[in-house]
């Protein structure tokens, strides 16, 4: 192995992780590699390293989720930082509290990451702007959720080695996925070629503008794509009625055994979760043997591990 | 620029080093050895190959990455940024007697984050520190058990070491 001094004297300079539109390849490809380190602190008996140790790490969450605030939490557990849970509920933003106003009583307390997910695009940006702790969007509005789409593409290279010149179609609810749009940054960035698949309803009308192929027929992508990411309807963002039945979105678009018949033998099936078994997949293709979805999960943790460890890092420079 | 070992030198260096970790370690015990990146694992591959030919067994080889455990992450010095790289140890290190390696040791930073390191990989029966080039300016209450060339150069000066596996040539210099 060459190890060539001085090698690659790239630096990573932002405090903050808003998306992943605005990264250079060099940084996704940064942060991907700094990753690495860190899988093995969760295999190993002493789950903790002590990079974090007197940090405060706030999950600022005003939408539901249990994955990302989890594996946000445990990430920065396990660097040795401190946790503090925000719950929209349980919090005086339920008493009328702006979320500026939110973040700076944070802040006050003496917080030096805050972790947002937030329902309007380009919250993380605005905290960013008025605060000095370091911001990690975990997800705002239809816009990016950048933790997501690392992961992703992690689990991606970790198994095909590199994602230039691949096929990945990623399917579904494509109008209302931050999941797909910092999914389609990341991918396109590293190389591979992103085909949105959906019925028109739910494919965003400016999907011409984004560096994608679409497609309204799944059987028609399935057979030449080497990676399939299966997206959850999400009834809860839905307004109208996008398709006219859940039987009917399942018969063209749902993920079943029988279409995987067409698949390359080595396509690997993912999901960011939580699954709707039977909608948009079918069980049997969710714990099959090119599913990855439980490698995503545990790749989550390692790609969090490294965008705190790096926004910290940048801090602590910045600071100086 | 000074040289201070050529190739012939690093080799005698690496032989003796060799001579004295085997003289001093009881011939049942399980022995490993773990370099800390980059030079360090370089060496502690050239360390555990003659070992294991030398002992007749099996001497595991492993690469420690200590960044995580580095004590100026909230309050970097100088310019580099550290670089958070695998940790590669195949073998479990409980109750080994683990020949610790790097190419310097100078304020005995790095050696205190590599302890720390790997106590929290398991708890090794000892630790012991091989360098090839030990030099003043300790900031820390720590030695090497085996220091292979030992040099008197003030504090502040930079010593580098070059391997022939990372860069080419083999010498150390001080500049």
């Amino acid at each position: 192995m060459a190890l060539k001094r001085k090698s690659k004297q790239f630096k990573w300079h932002r405090k903050h992780l808003l998306g992943l539109r605005e990264l250079s390849v060099e940084e996704i490809t940064y942060i991907l590699d700094t990753a690495r380190g860190f899988e093995q602190i969760s295999t190993r008996s002493v789950k903790k390293a002590p990079p974090l140790r007197g940090k405060v790490v706030v999950n600022l969450f005003f939408e539901d989720s249990t994955r990302t605030r989890n594996s946000f939490a445990l990430a920065a557990s396990r660097l040795s930082a401190d946790v503090i849970e925000f719950t929209k509920k349980v919090s005086a933003v339920s008493k009328g509290e702006t979320l500026l106003d939110t973040a700076r009583n944070m802040e006050a307390m003496g917080i030096d990451i805050i972790v947002i997910r937030h329902g309007a695009g380009g919250a993380p940006k605005l905290l960013s702007r008025n605060i000095n702790a370091c911001v990690i969007n975990a997800g705002d509005g239809f816009c990016e959720h950048p933790t997501q789409g690392l992961l992703d593409v992690y689990t991606i290279r970790k198994i095909k080695g590199t994602l230039n010149g691949l096929k990945i179609a990623i399917v579904g609810d494509i109008a209302h996925s931050r999941v797909a749009r910092s999914d389609m940054w990341a991918m396109t960035k590293l190389g591979a070629e992103v085909i949105f698949v959906g019925p028109p309803t739910l494919i965003p009308s400016t999907a011409s503008e984004l560096p994608v192929s679409v497609s309204y027929s799944l059987d028609e992508v399935i057979e030449k794509v080497d990676v399939i990411n299966m997206l959850r309807i999400q009834f809860e963002r839905l307004g109208g009625n996008p398709f006219p039945s859940v039987r009917e979105y399942s018969h063209y678009f749902g993920l079943t055994a029988e279409r995987m018949k067409k698949a390359k033998h080595d396509i690997l099936v993912m999901h960011p979760g939580p699954i709707n078994r039977g909608l948009e997949m079918e069980s049997e293709v969710a714990d099959g043997r090119n599913s990855v979805i439980l490698e995503q999960v545990t790749n989550g943790l390692a790609v969090r591990m490294a965008v705190l460890f790096l926004v910290n890092q940048a801090a602590a420079i910045a600071n100086r | 620029m000074i040289v201070i070992l050529d190739s012939e030198q690093i080799e005698q260096i690496l032989k003796d080093l060799v001579g004295r970790i085997i003289a001093e370690t009881p011939c049942e015990s399980d022995i490993a050895v773990i370099g800390i990146r980059s030079r360090g694992e370089v060496l502690a591959k050239r360390l555990s190959g003659r070992l294991s030919k030398q002992l007749g067994k099996d001497v595991p080889c492993g690469t420690l990455d200590i960044t995580l455990y580095r004590d100026d992450l909230n309050s970097p010095q100088g310019t580099a940024q550290p670089q958070v790289r695998t940790t590669e140890i195949g073998f479990d290190i409980d109750d080994k007697i683990i020949i610790l390696v790097d190419d310097v040791l100078y304020t005995g930073r790095s050696a205190r984050a590599a302890m720390d390191a790997l106590i929290d990989l398991g708890r090794p029966g000892a630790i012991k520190l091989a360098v090839l080039v030990d030099r003043l300016g300790k900031e820390l209450p720590i030695q090497a058990d085996y220091a292979g060339y030992k040099t008197d150069v003030e504090p502040g000066k930079l010593v580098q070491v070059f391997l022939s596996e990372s860069d080419g040539k083999e010498e150390v210099v001080i500049e």
